[in-house]
């Protein structure tokens, strides 16, 4: 078992936790992420890695609920604890295995686009640490969205926040404020982008035009999470590659975003969740969205 | 009674089975395993010993079978086997043991794996569990994988009194016994945990949740955590697809992805949270014995279900009872035929497989006829769901986070046949991270032949 030392929501059904797992957050690094479960019939369910504590043994997880699964682990609080806890899982970022001096010499913006602030956390923390400095974007719906402000402002360089309806900060898609920043004069030599697809989509067309290279991070469906199921597939530069042990981060300029989103269409939109339903008959437990399943 | 026939085993009626999850043979009773030992004749010689990848002295359990005196039997298994309950139910005993028995020249072989089934049900039944050793030495070591060749490997040397832990990957320890293997065919509650119960009592410790290259290195092992000796037991690895058009539509699932969703996560029972596709039309590509369990799968789950293999019957890979039981349960056979492109439908839905004939030409180099392309004979079968069933290639986790262990071509672990020891040393490794994906016994013989060398190894030290 693994215990939740600290639970509460951020904001909209985003939820923070602190969970002591000491083999995580020995070896864990910006980039990888962990698989959970709540109890011992419950599915598991991949989430992105926010922040480590090595001396204390703890990770910090951040999740959105979007069906029954997530819903179940949003339930649990302080003094409860996971079922399952493994990781850490995938690539660590790039970085992490670029020679310190070269690293030094990269202008590094990151674009982070709602519960994706979460990832982006610990890449700029880390870089901070070595000393090197990274821009970050944060975009969100509407003020009430945004999460993490403090904890990023104390690791970024610049921090620029926008959302879409203006409430806070610029005004406007992060693709456009990646726009902005360029033509007030900014340079990057790579972009980080992590975000829901359609975002990392969008930065990645606009990085393209700029001739930024973008490294985006890619969340597709999967079950294990250690290369057997083969379940997240996508397709990069053309060639299969599986997100859980050759990802979650990619070359954006690569990865075929279109078949991504219509592989990943049947959990997210309307049409694909009915669908869903359809085909799950009555294995189908929820996280459609749609059935009542998830309440 | 016939003695050139073996006894005939119960099973659930095809017809009703194929709405069902509980297990295809009933096995037998000790009335009609008697009866059965009793047609063994003992052979001075016995070739059945020499084709069993653990050795087991199958005259003389069977000798104890025909007496009665089944505990004697079980003990007699116990020394050789771990899991003598699973592989009485998932080993290719005609190439095996039975392949070689003196009884098949005139008739049928002595059935060696319902008997050996028969004696480990009825141990479990009985509530008798192998001891833990008296003597320890205390010398720790590390066991990567608890599937059949790390459970193996774990058992013996903690009956040689080594300090074991076992690091799996999942949830829950079985590995290819409980993601892979359907409840049908080897009931995981019942008969799985229970083995594996039994290995816990030899004194085996088992973490799960540890994944050996990510959440702690095998040198960390090593120099940190005072593990004197690892074996390597991990697996098969990333399930292959085709490389044809439509394979990333929604519907089409590799074997491993599709069965780990029914077993692991119980899928098809209500009371899991995992969900599983239903589908109403169903193909399977491939004819191994992955196949024809995620085949039997998705007729259990409701479909029509197809299995499309591009050679003929005679070289399908599974064992000749899967195919059977598979055809008794209504799974319909498309052979020589291939797979070249899923149609889809606006929605990205698989509502298609469009195939080619095959027909087979001169042997390849696995000395099967090769299956060449009938030009022109496209042809679609309208199914819902493709199940892709290739095959797997390794796992790169371990090999590339272990400096000094060498892989070959495959990026397979290269370890010797006959003592696992690889190039790093105290290393050893077996199973199919080695030897690519094989079956549950030869994986158990790799672990204990790596058990007997890591004993060897550590006497010394």
């Amino acid at each position: 078992m693994y215990p939740i030392l600290e639970a509460r929501e951020l904001t909209n059904n985003i939820y923070f936790m602190i969970v002591k797992a000491e083999r995580v957050a020995k070896n864990c690094l910006p980039g990888q992420f962990i698989i959970v479960r709540s109890d011992e019939n419950a599915e598991r369910i991949p989430l992105t890695i926010c922040d480590y504590d090595r001396a204390a043994g703890t990770i910090t997880i951040v999740f959105q609920v979007v069906g029954a699964g997530s819903l179940k682990l949003a339930q649990l609080k302080a003094g409860d604890a996971f079922h399952d806890f493994v990781g850490p899982l995938g690539q660590p970022s790039e970085f992490c295995k670029m020679p310190l001096e070269e690293l030094k010499q990269k202008k590094i913006l990151f674009v982070a686009g709602g519960v994706g602030t979460a990832p982006v956390y610990p890449q700029v923390k880390w870089l901070k640490e070595q000393g090197v400095p990274a821009d970050v974007i944060v975009g969100a719906k509407s003020k009430s969205f945004l999460i993490l402000e403090e904890m990023m402002a104390s690791v970024a360089e610049n921090l620029y926040i926008t959302t879409d309806d203006g409430s806070y900060g610029r005004s406007g898609m992060v693709t456009k404020c990646i726009e902005d920043l360029i033509s007030e004069g900014k340079e990057y030599d790579v972009c980080v982008a992590i975000g829901p697809m359609i975002m990392m989509k969008f930065c990645a067309l606009t990085t393209k035009k700029l001739n930024i290279p973008t490294v985006v991070s890619m969340n597709p469906v999967m079950v294990d999470g250690t290369g057997m199921c083969g379940g997240c597939r996508l397709t990069v530069g053309g060639e299969v590659k599986f997100a859980c042990v050759d990802g979650p981060e990619f070359d954006g300029h690569l990865v075929d975003f279109d078949q991504a989103m219509k592989r990943a269409s049947i959990y997210r939109t309307v049409e694909g969740k009915k669908f869903l339903e359809a085909k799950e008959g009555d294995t189908h437990h929820g996280g459609c969205g749609n059935c009542g399943g998830d309440k | 009674m016939d003695v050139f026939k073996k006894v005939p085993v119960r099973e659930q009626d095809p017809q009703v089975r194929a709405t069902n999850f509980e297990e295809v043979c009933y096995g037998y009773n000790a009335e009609e395993a008697m009866a059965e030992a009793s047609r063994c004749i003992n052979c001075k010689n016995a070739k059945c010993i020499t084709g069993c990848p653990v050795n087991i002295n199958i005259p003389a359990f069977i000798n104890e079978v025909k007496n009665g005196e089944f505990k004697k039997a079980f003990d007699i298994l116990s020394c050789s086997s771990a899991l003598p309950a699973v592989c009485g139910r998932v080993c290719p005993q005609e190439t095996q043991c039975e392949g070689l028995c003196i009884r098949g020249i005139k008739g049928e072989p002595v059935s060696i794996g319902k008997l050996e089934r028969f004696v480990a049900d009825w141990a479990r039944e009985n509530g008798i569990k192998p001891e833990a050793p008296a003597n320890k030495n205390g010398k720790k070591v590390a066991v990567i994988g608890a599937g059949p060749a790390g459970l193996t490997c774990a058992g013996d040397l903690a009956k040689a009194g080594y300090d074991v832990t076992i690091f799996e990957a999942l949830h829950e320890a079985g590995g290819v016994l409980v993601y892979g293997i359907p409840e049908f065919r080897l009931p995981k509650e019942a008969v799985v945990k229970k083995e594996i119960e039994n290995v816990k009592s030899l004194g085996v410790k088992i973490e799960t949740n540890v994944i050996i290259g990510k959440s702690v290195t095998i040198d960390e092992l090593m120099d940190e955590e005072d593990f004197k000796a690892v074996f390597i037991g991990s697996g098969a690895g990333l399930p292959k697809f085709m490389g044809i058009p439509g394979e990333q539509a929604n519907g089409v699932f590799s074997a491993n992805e599709y069965l780990t969703r029914s077993n692991l996560m119980k899928a098809f029972d209500p009371n899991s949270t995992t969900p599983i596709f239903r589908g109403k039309k169903v193909a399977v590509v491939g004819g191994g014995n992955v196949a024809m369990d995620a085949a039997r799968t998705a007729l259990r789950l409701g479909a029509e279900t197809h299995i499309v293999y591009r050679r003929s019957e005679a070289e399908l890979p599974a064992r000749v009872e899967e195919v059977h039981h598979a055809k008794e349960e209504g799974i319909i056979f498309d052979l020589l035929c291939n797979p070249i492109e899923i149609l889809q439908d606006e929605n990205f839905a698989v509502s298609g497989i469009k195939c080619i004939r095959m027909e087979l030409g001169e042997p390849d180099a696995s000395g099967r006829r090769r299956p060449v392309e009938v030009p022109g004979s496209e042809f679609v079968i309208d199914v819902d769901t493709v199940i892709m069933s290739l095959g797997t290639s390794p796992n790169p986790m371990i090999s590339q986070t272990t400096p000094g262990l060498d892989i070959n071509k495959w990026r397979c672990i290269i370890a010797d046949e006959a003592t696992g020891k690889t190039s790093k040393e105290g290393v050893y490794a077996g199973g199919d991270a080695v030897t690519g994906a094989a079956t549950v016994i030869l994986a158990m013989g790799a672990g204990k032949a790596a058990a007997k060398a890591i004993d060897e190894y550590l006497q010394d030290k």
